[in-house]
């Protein structure tokens, strides 16, 4: 057994750190409240290869694997998860496309993302649908070579800024409710799409979040991404793999949180003495440094897991549940031991205890993490 | 053009340093490792070079085995080729010692320039790229902010005290790179995944023909001595105590 990074992960590791501390750090509190989403860093970024790192170098990407791209998101997420989200959400949909588009979609649509020109999304939830996946009710009617789409979608990360993104729709309603569904790709500039940036975000409000209006937008049928119905299963694939790169924000949330709280824990004193004599004090880091432990060795491995090329799918789902517990007690802890000053955006564990909660929510939340994890236990 | 530049290995700038007991060095365990700051400037400014010039890069780095990590951290970069001198004699090599193994590898490469960081951050002797110029018999530019080469004339500015001071020399020389000199680049994640395919050469002591003797020594490394404490002035009156402060910061304190 081993638990060292290879070189090339490390090198990695320290490069994402620098670019956060050097590029990231110095706007990440202006960003948070102006709601200001930051194409430049994006660049930037691509241009060190961070974008899309996780796809292989044949379209465009680094191919540095799950893990290699988790230990980015873990590095640009200590700084700031919502300017992260930028860097590492810049290719979120990608992963549907990669795993089920056609060579000629993969040279079309990939490499513009990795080198940052390009931004895409996932447009899956709806107003009136999420968590359950299979009461989507957008609809695209095939119309000749076309396909007409209508409906809304809704809490989409990228939603105003994206180039294009994956669609999940009812292709076949006359089927079952699981196989009415197909995925399509939609580039964003399509007649009849209308965009409203969702504003007042409690957190990690660098990263842009949107609804989007289909009226009769019509696509390609050579836009399908896949096999026509099958869109329910491609999607449950798709989250496999992107709940890891959550995962993995968790990881570098729940390290700022530490960090800042051991710094902290030693200079500021009460009743004459650092309050990190406090076993009160003690306690909380102790508890927060074991579990961000217990989490990081979880995220790695199931990342690890599917570079090896042996995905295990509940473990991932478990990393992404406890990735998410863990960051949001890690936030809480962190407020309570900078007591009041805490409360107040000087400080940064206060906007670590704003964005910890996504965590718990996006990419299926921790009640639909513990379903799929409590049905495989049983199975 | 051919460019080489000696990198060092140096405990991060924000790792917590911790003395051995003994007081022989400090305790490496622990301790993340990054190359030498200013070494990173002198690999940048090569880099630069070579993407005007043409010509190709070689990373040469004396240290144990994790030294490694540097040179591809300036592969990665995206330096050409590396050499590494590792052997346990050298292991605690003072300047001369180091710039004698460096001076060895390098009399066997094609060289125009030798850049050097100014010094490392660990021992901060600042002598190694002067003694190497020694060793090698050629001119040397130190502490150098800014640096052109043109018709084998190398053009360096370096700042002294309320001036600048611009200098010339023929090639070949060692240019020691000073902070401003440039803006290092990222390591670019496809520059990492091509790194570890670059040749990089491992060389003991025995293989480059080096038995010198250390000049220095050193007998014992101490913490700084711990702060002494504030000196709070009492009193109601604002007057007595600006009056006070005054006179403390000029008698005891004497910077005023
Ligand atoms: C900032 C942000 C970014 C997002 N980015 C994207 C994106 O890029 N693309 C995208 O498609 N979506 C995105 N989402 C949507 C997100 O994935 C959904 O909000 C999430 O899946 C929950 O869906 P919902 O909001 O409809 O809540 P609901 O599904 O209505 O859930 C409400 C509550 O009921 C619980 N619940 C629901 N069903 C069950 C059940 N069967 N058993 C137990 N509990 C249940 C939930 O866990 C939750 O607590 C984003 C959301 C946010 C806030």
């Amino acid at each position: 057994m081993n638990f060292e990074l290879s070189e090339e992960l490390r090198m990695l590791k320290d490069m994402a750190c620098k670019f956060a501390q050097n590029e990231i750090a110095p706007i990440a509190r202006d960003c948070d409240e102006h709601e200001r989403y930051t194409p430049e860093i994006r660049i930037k970024a691509a241009e060190q290869g961070l974008v899309g790192a996780w796809i292989s170098e044949d379209y465009g990407g680094a191919g540095v694997g799950v893990l290699g791209n988790t230990l980015i998101s873990e590095e640009v997420s200590r700084v700031d998860m919502g300017i992260g989200l930028n860097i590492c959400a810049a290719s979120f949909g990608c992963e549907a496309l990669y795993y089920y588009g056609t060579e000629e979609q993969k040279q079309a649509y990939l490499p513009p993302v990795c080198r940052g020109e390009q931004v895409s999304a996932g447009a899956f939830t709806e107003p009136n649908a999420g968590t359950d996946v299979a009461g989507y009710k957008t609809r695209a009617v095939r119309d000749g070579d076309d396909f007409v789409i209508n409906g809304t979608k809704t809490f989409i990360t990228n939603g105003s800024v994206c180039h294009w993104m994956v669609l999940q729709c009812i292709t076949n309603p006359e089927e079952k409710r699981h196989q009415s569904f197909s995925q399509v790709i939609v580039p964003a500039d399509s007649p009849g799409i209308t965009r409203n940036k969702i504003r007042g975000k409690m957190g990690i409000r660098a990263s842009d979040t949107a609804e989007i209006a289909f009226e009769d937008v019509r696509v390609p049928a050579a836009n399908l991404l896949g096999s026509e119905k099958r869109g329910f299963y491609q999607l449950m694939h798709f989250f496999d793999v992107t709940r890891i790169m959550v995962a993995g924000q968790a990881v570098g949330l729940s390290r700022a949180c530490i960090d800042e709280s051991i710094k902290y824990a030693k200079e500021r004193t009460a009743f004459g003495t650092p309050i990190g004599s406090f076993q009160a004090t003690m306690t909380k880091l102790t508890d927060m440094a074991t579990r961000l432990e217990a989490l990081r060795n979880l995220v790695y491995k199931a990342a690890w897991l599917v570079d090896s090329g042996k995905p295990d799918y509940h473990l991932a789902a478990m990393a992404k549940y406890f990735g998410g517990e863990t960051a949001v007690f890690c936030a809480n802890a962190a407020v309570e031991i900078h007591g009041g000053y805490g409360y107040i955006d000087e400080y940064n564990v206060q906007r670590f205890y704003r964005d910890a909660k996504i965590l718990e929510l996006y990419e299926g939340t921790k009640e639909a993490e513990i379903m799929t994890i409590g049905r495989y236990l049983q199975s | 053009m051919h460019l080489v530049v000696c990198v060092k290995q140096a405990p991060d700038t924000e790792a917590l340093i911790k003395l051995k007991p003994d007081g022989s060095g400090i305790e490496e365990a622990g301790i993340k490792w990054v190359m030498n700051p200013y070494d990173e400037y002198a690999v940048e400014e090569a880099l630069r070079l070579k993407e005007k010039n043409g010509g190709d890069v070689t990373i040469v780095s004396l240290g144990p085995a994790r030294a490694m990590e540097s040179i591809r951290t300036a592969l990665a970069m995206g330096a050409d080729k590396g050499i590494h001198i590792s052997d346990p004699s050298l292991d605690r090599a003072d300047a001369f010692v180091a710039a004698s193994a460096l001076a060895a590898a390098i009399k066997s490469l094609p060289h125009d320039i030798i850049l050097c960081g100014q010094r490392a951050i660990d021992d901060d002797s600042g002598q190694v790229g002067s003694i190497l110029a020694e060793l090698l018999g050629v001119p040397q530019l130190t502490i150098i902010m800014k640096l052109e080469v043109a018709g084998g004339v190398a053009k360096a500015v370096k700042a002294i005290e309320g001036a600048q001071v611009v200098l010339e020399s023929a090639l070949p020389c060692v240019v020691t790179a000073q902070k401003g000199l440039n803006e290092p680049r990222y390591a670019s994640l496809p520059g990492i995944m091509k790194a570890k395919k670059k040749p990089v050469d491992v060389k003991n002591a025995a293989a480059l023909g080096i038995s010198v003797e250390q000049k220095a020594r050193i007998i014992k490394m101490m913490p700084p001595p711990q702060r002494a404490a504030g000196k709070i002035i009492q009193g109601d009156d604002p007057e007595a105590k600006a009056r006070e402060l005054v006179r403390l910061l000029r008698e005891e304190a004497k910077v005023i």
